[in-house]
This record gives structure tokens, C-alpha cells and sequence, in this order.
């Protein structure tokens, strides 16, 4: 099951060019992008690893390519995304994220449901990958 | 690979011609807007002839790439890097920043500002620590240009674990993978540059242009002065004008002459003087008391006391 989080998401995965042209967009609103990494797929997962510093200076997207295609390279069947953060003053959050770069195969998720007293049920989910330690489930 | 999914190297508006077609060259550089960069460079910088024809060469060469391509001869867009050798004070940055924005108006690189380093910002204190600082400079370089101002200090060849060597290894890599995404130019003093390339030949094949910085002559300086002066709002009165250029004859014989920086010593000096002689004077003053140098204010250099060369007493 193809996990859908942040922007472009239920498009077809943005090929490198269009992943530029995105980052340019952020960078010209003045936004620091910043690349993080996982293989928890869970949506409620929010706190991905950074990989490297954000990137304040940066003027063109190939900077940020540079290092993302070193995170292929590292983790090459991890979910990547870009992070753009807006250090405008009462904004100082992230403005956008996409992902860049995801597993071959993504088992997807199991649904639980626990029954209650009464006819209650609970739902939760639960992603199959990670039934196995981190680093092991892609 | 189809038209569409071919990076963006050609814009929508630029269809390939016929190979009979005819291209108005005029045409092309009047829509480039380069002359004014031209005209901006002559005014702005004195002397400097020989880097200003090779300027004027770049910009050729990138018009008539551009030309080219629409005719669809495919051809990799040129190596830009660069080096700048010469004495002190002769320029170097100057025009490094100004061939920033060059290339940018020539379209050659994408955002056109200058990141200026220096070993200490490439090179890190312990090991794992200089891959990361020079990606993090280079990163930040992407669009535009990379200026490394005395490269030589990278190489220490008396230290042969000495981190320098790491940063040299990257730099090459990027500069012959990402010739599109930024520009490199080195600077430093010839002899010690022509040094460094004889130890790293990698950085001198990969660079395709080296340019030569001359000492300014006394006349030239005179102009640099003259410019610096009219820039700030300031000039000469005759006798000052006078006493300028004999200022300048005789600093040039002294020791630790950094050409057009010294000038701009001198001038930042003069101006002082002349603050401290309005004040002292007291009273009302005009316009005209605010913007004049007086021969006072530039004899009342120590330039004017101390041996030159060649004097008796040097
Ligand atoms: N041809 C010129 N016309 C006008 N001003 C000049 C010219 N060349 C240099 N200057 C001025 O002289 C000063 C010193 O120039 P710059 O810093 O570019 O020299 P540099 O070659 O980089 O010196 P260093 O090797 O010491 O770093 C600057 O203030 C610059 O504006
Ligand atoms: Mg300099």
C-alpha cells in the first residue's frame, strides 16, 4: 500500500527535475529546507530523522540535491522527505513537506480491532514493516 | 528520451532552426543586455585590460553557445572555473563579484551571487570534520560562484595527514560533476598558485581559465584614487591632485604596497585629516570645505617622510 503524507502525495512519486523546481519554490518564498529520513511509516510518526542540518543559506535547489542523493545512497529503501521551514516571525513552522524518495515495497497496514465492554470497538493500525527493528524493514 | 521529459535546457520560446536559417548575432547580443555590463565594467574598474578582453572572450563564447543551441548542435556548456593571480590590492575579488553577476546575466549560472572562502571555512579541525564544512559551503555556492580566495592554503604538503587534502578531493569532484550548478574560481598570488597547481594537477586541468592580474601603474592608480574619491563624494583640489600623485609615486617604492587597496588606505586617511582640520577650525563651513581634500591633508602622510628605494638612507 502506497503511503500518502504531505504535499503531491497522491501523484505519481515527482521525478528529480520537478523535485527542483519544488524546492526553488521554497527557497524563493524564503524557506529553510531541511531533509529527514524513517522507515516507521505510521502517520502518526511526525519526529523523522534529520539528515544533516537544515539549510538556511542555500540559493538553488542543487545544493539540496546534492545531499539528497546522498541519502538515497545511505538509505536507499527509506522514506526521504523535504521540509520547508518558515522562520517568519508567529509562523516558525514547517510550511511544506513532501517525500522524496520511498521503499520498493510497502507492505502497508493491518487494522486491529479490540473489542470493548459493551459493543465497543477500538481501531488502530499498525504497519506491517515495522514488526521488524528499526533499520531492518525495508 | 522524448522532448518533454529532456531537462529544461531549452526554453519553450527557442524551437531549432533550419540548418539554412540566419541568426541576427546583433540581435542577439543587443537582447543579452551585456554591453551595459560592459559599459558598467569600464567605468567602474581602471585598467585591468587584460582581464576585461577575456571577460568580453567569456561572454562571446556563451552568446555564440546560445546561438548554437538553437540550431540544436549539441555541445556541454563550457567550463567556467577559473583562476585569479596577482599581487594584492590588484582586483581579484572585485571582479570575482562582478563575474558573479555576469555569468548570471549571461545565463550561465542560476542565481549569480558570490560565496567568498577561505581555508579555515573549507577545512575542519578533526577528522570528520572537513567533509561536511566544505559540502556545507558548496551548498551553499549552488546557483552561483564559489570564490576561494588564496587556495593554496589548502594543500600543506609539510603535513601529510593534514585535512586540506579532503577538501581539495570534494572540491574536484564537484567541480567536474556539477559544472552547471556553480563556478569556482581560485585566487591567490601567482608564484604560490603556480606551486599549488604543480602539486594538484587535477585543479588545473579542470580550469579553464587563467587570468592575470597586473600591477597598476602610477597613472591608473591616480584614476582608482580619483573614482574611490568621486564615489564617496569627495575631491581633489589642484595642489591636492598634485601631492596625490606624488603620494602615490612614492608609495609604490615603499614596502607592503597593496596597490588600489592601498589607495583606498590612503583615501580612508585623507579623509580623516580633513575631518580633524574642519573640526579644529571651528567655526561655520560650506558645502564646498566638506567635500574638498586639501594638499595638507594628503602631505600630512608619514609617506611623505619616510626613505623610499633608491634614496639615500633606504
Ligand atoms: N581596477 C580598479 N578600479 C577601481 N577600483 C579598484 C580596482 N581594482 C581594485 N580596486 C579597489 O581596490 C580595493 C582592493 O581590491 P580587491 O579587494 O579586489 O583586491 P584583491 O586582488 O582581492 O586583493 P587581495 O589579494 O589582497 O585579496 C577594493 O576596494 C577595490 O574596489
Ligand atoms: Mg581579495
Amino acid at each position: 500500500m502506497r503511503i500518502t503524507q504531505g504535499t503531491f502525495s497522491f501523484l505519481p512519486d515527482l521525478t528529480d527535475e520537478q523535485i527542483k523546481k519544488q524546492v526553488k519554490y521554497c527557497l524563493d518564498n524564503g524557506w529553510a529546507v531541511s531533509l529527514e529520513y524513517t522507515d516507521d511509516p505510521h502517520p502518526r510518526n511526525t519526529y523523522w530523522e534529520m539528515y544533516g542540518q537544515p539549510m538556511f543559506d542555500l540559493r538553488d535547489p542543487a545544493g539540496l540535491m546534492m545531499d539528497l542523493e546522498e541519502c538515497r545512497k545511505t538509505y536507499p529503501k527509506h522514506y526521504i522527505r523535504v521540509t520547508a521551514f518558515d522562520s517568519t516571525h508567529q509562523w516558525e513552522t514547517p510550511r511544506l513537506s513532501f517525500i522524496v524518495n520511498r521503499p520498493p515495497e510497502e507492505p502497508g497496514f493491518r487494522l486491529k480491532r479490540q473489542e470493548q465492554e459493551g459493543r465497543k470497538v477500538r481501531y488502530t493500525i499498525d504497519s506491517y514493516a515495522s514488526d521488524q527493528p528499526e533499520g531492518q524493514r525495508y | 528520451m522524448s522532448a518533454a521529459d529532456k531537462p529544461e535546457e531549452t526554453r519553450a520560446d527557442e524551437k531549432t532552426l533550419d540548418a539554412d536559417a540566419k541568426v541576427d548575432l546583433d540581435a542577439v547580443f543587443e537582447a543579452s543586455r551585456i554591453q551595459e555590463v560592459f559599459d558598467q565594467l569600464d567605468h567602474d574598474l581602471v585598467g585591468l585590460k587584460p582581464v576585461k578582453t577575456r571577460i568580453r572572450e567569456i561572454a562571446a563564447l556563451l552568446l555564440v553557445d546560445h546561438v548554437r543551441r538553437q540550431f540544436d548542435l549539441a555541445s556541454d556548456s563550457p567550463t567556467l572555473h577559473m583562476c585569479f593571480t596577482g599581487n594584492p590590492g590588484t582586483g581579484k575579488t572585485t571582479v570575482a563579484e562582478r563575474m558573479a553577476d555576469i555569468l548570471h546575466k549571461l545565463d550561465y549560472i542560476r542565481e549569480g551571487h558570490l560565496v567568498s572562502v577561505t581555508r579555515d571555512d573549507l577545512v575542519g579541525q578533526y577528522i570528520g570534520h572537513t567533509a561536511p564544512k566544505t559540502k556545507e559551503v558548496i551548498k551553499r555556492a549552488m546557483g552561483g560562484v564559489l570564490f576561494i580566495d588564496e587556495a593554496y592554503y589548502l594543500y600543506r604538503p609539510e603535513n601529510e595527514r593534514d585535512y586540506g587534502q579532503e577538501s581539495i578531493e570534494i572540491l574536484l569532484q564537484v567541480m567536474e560533476n556539477n559544472r552547471d550548478d556553480l563556478v569556482v574560481i581560485l585566487a591567490g598570488y601567482k608564484d604560490r598558485m603556480d606551486r599549488f597547481f604543480e602539486s594538484n594537477p587535477g585543479f588545473r586541468s579542470r580550469i579553464a581559465h587563467h587570468i592575470d592580474f597586473p600591477d597598476y601603474r602610477a597613472d591608473e592608480l591616480e584614476s582608482i584614487g580619483e573614482l574611490m574619491m568621486n564615489e564617496e563624494n569627495y575631491h581633489f583640489s589642484d595642489d591636492a591632485r598634485q601631492a596625490f600623485s606624488e603620494y602615490i609615486e612614492r608609495r609604490m617604492r615603499q614596502p607592503h604596497f597593496a596597490n588600489a587597496r592601498s589607495i583606498r588606505n590612503a583615501l580612508d586617511r585623507m579623509r580623516l585629516r580633513q575631518a580633524k582640520r574642519l573640526f579644529e577650525a571651528r567655526g561655520s563651513i560650506t558645502k564646498s570645505d566638506l567635500i574638498t581634500i586639501q594638499a595638507d591633508d594628503v602631505r600630512a602622510s608619514r609617506v611623505f617622510d619616510e626613505p623610499v628605494d633608491g634614496e639615500a638612507g633606504a
